[in-house]
């Protein structure tokens, strides 16, 4: 058989820094990460971005990505953004948070972030839990869930129902994309990589908020091993968080 | 013909690569890395039926896999 040179096709980003992850086994972060790298990488962004990190598992993303980053616990990153964003317009602005982070102590701030329509991307790890400190219910908890906070389940007449953030998000003003995807299989992880670039070229083009929901596992506080926690996104989670682009000005003409 | 390398200090032995092979070449090997998890590997008998399909590396949280691939020489090159 005739054989031209090897290439490599696939190897890990420029913009992910060549390091071990405190992660757990078969923890979603380490995919979300690889995936705003390729981004950052293929856009160009790396030497020109802020990044906002969150409270959390990931707190410790300014170790991972390659990129220049600000600090702002529990849900205040939307408005740090803000404040990055506007005074310095000329950088490339992103938050990355968890859903405790993003959906409870947070919610004032993303949802007036995207209402405002500042021109900053979120990307936002939906697992169910608060993964770093034990795995307490989360505003996105499916109903019936066990956590440590809700020992009998999740209960509709007590903690109300899951939080569907991207639908909210979607139905802001000044959201410019928004959507939902999973990394529990090739296929959904490659449509999490093309919204995400999505998002981040709204904000080049000064479109509008651009926000993407990323459905995660969380092996330990789920207590499952790795592959039974990712085949939960698919029996659990995907039926009651739909994926999808569910807001896309482009389609629609501009913001408003 | 294709290959992957798997960067054992960084594997944690999670096994979400072994789901997603198209040839289910890979399986976990019986050697513990550094950080006492055990890695994955595509046995040598197995070596030659990797696709380069990369569907390993996608799913890998850790980025542990590097995929290379050979392509087959088209006719007149
Ligand atoms: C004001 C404040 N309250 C509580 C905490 C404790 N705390 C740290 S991380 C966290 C939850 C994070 O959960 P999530 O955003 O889902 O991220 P994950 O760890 O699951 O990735 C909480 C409540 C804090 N850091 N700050
Ligand atoms: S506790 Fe959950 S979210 Fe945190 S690193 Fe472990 S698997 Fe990931
Ligand atoms: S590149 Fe594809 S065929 Fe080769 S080991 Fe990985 S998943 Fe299997
Ligand atoms: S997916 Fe990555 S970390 Fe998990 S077993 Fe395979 S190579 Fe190791």
């Amino acid at each position: 058989m005739t054989q031209s040179a090897e290439k490599i096709v696939f190897r890990k980003p420029e913009s992910v820094i060549d390091r071990a992850t405190h992660y757990c086994p078969g923890c979603h972060h380490g995919v979300a990460h690889r995936l705003v790298g390729e981004v950052l990488d293929e856009l160009g962004l790396a030497e020109n971005a802020i990044l906002i990190a969150s409270i959390g598992c990931s707190v410790f993303l300014y170790n991972y990505l390659n990129v220049d980053s600000v600090e702002a616990p529990h849900g205040r990153a939307p408005a740090v953004a803000t404040g990055v964003k506007r005074a310095r317009p000329d950088k490339f602005v992103f938050t990355y948070q968890g859903d405790g982070d993003l959906a409870s102590i947070g919610m004032a701030e993303i949802i007036h972030a995207a209402n405002r329509g500042e021109k900053v991307c979120v990307v936002f790890v939906n697992n169910t839990v608060y993964g770093m400190t034990g795995g307490q219910m989360a505003p996105t908890t499916l109903l019936g869930q066990v956590t440590t906070t809700s020992p009998a389940g999740r209960c509709m007449t007590h903690e109300g129902a899951p939080i569907k953030m991207t639908e909210i998000i979607a139905s802001l003003g000044g959201t410019a994309f928004a959507a939902r995807a999973a990394l529990n299989n090739v296929k959904n992880i490659k449509t999490a990589k093309k919204y995400i670039k999505k998002a981040f070229e709204f904000q080049l083009s000064n479109t509008g908020f651009g926000f993407v929901e990323l459905l995660s596992a969380c092996p330990t506080n789920w207590k499952m091993t790795p592959v039974k926690a990712n085949e939960r996104i698919e029996t659990e989670m995907i039926p009651y968080f739909p994926l999808g682009v569910f807001k896309d000005v482009s389609d629609e003409g501009g913001v408003c | 013909m294709s290959r992957i390398v798997v960067q054992e200090d960084r594997c944690k032995g999670c096994l979400l690569c072994t789901t997603v092979c198209p040839v289910g070449i890979i399986v976990q090997s019986d050697r513990f890395n550094v950080s006492g998890y055990k890695v994955a590997e595509v046995c040598e008998a197995d070596a030659d039926k990797c696709t380069g399909c990369a569907s390993c590396a996608q799913i890998c949280p850790d980025v542990a896999i590097t995929v290379y691939k050979t392509p087959k020489k088209k006719k007149g090159e």
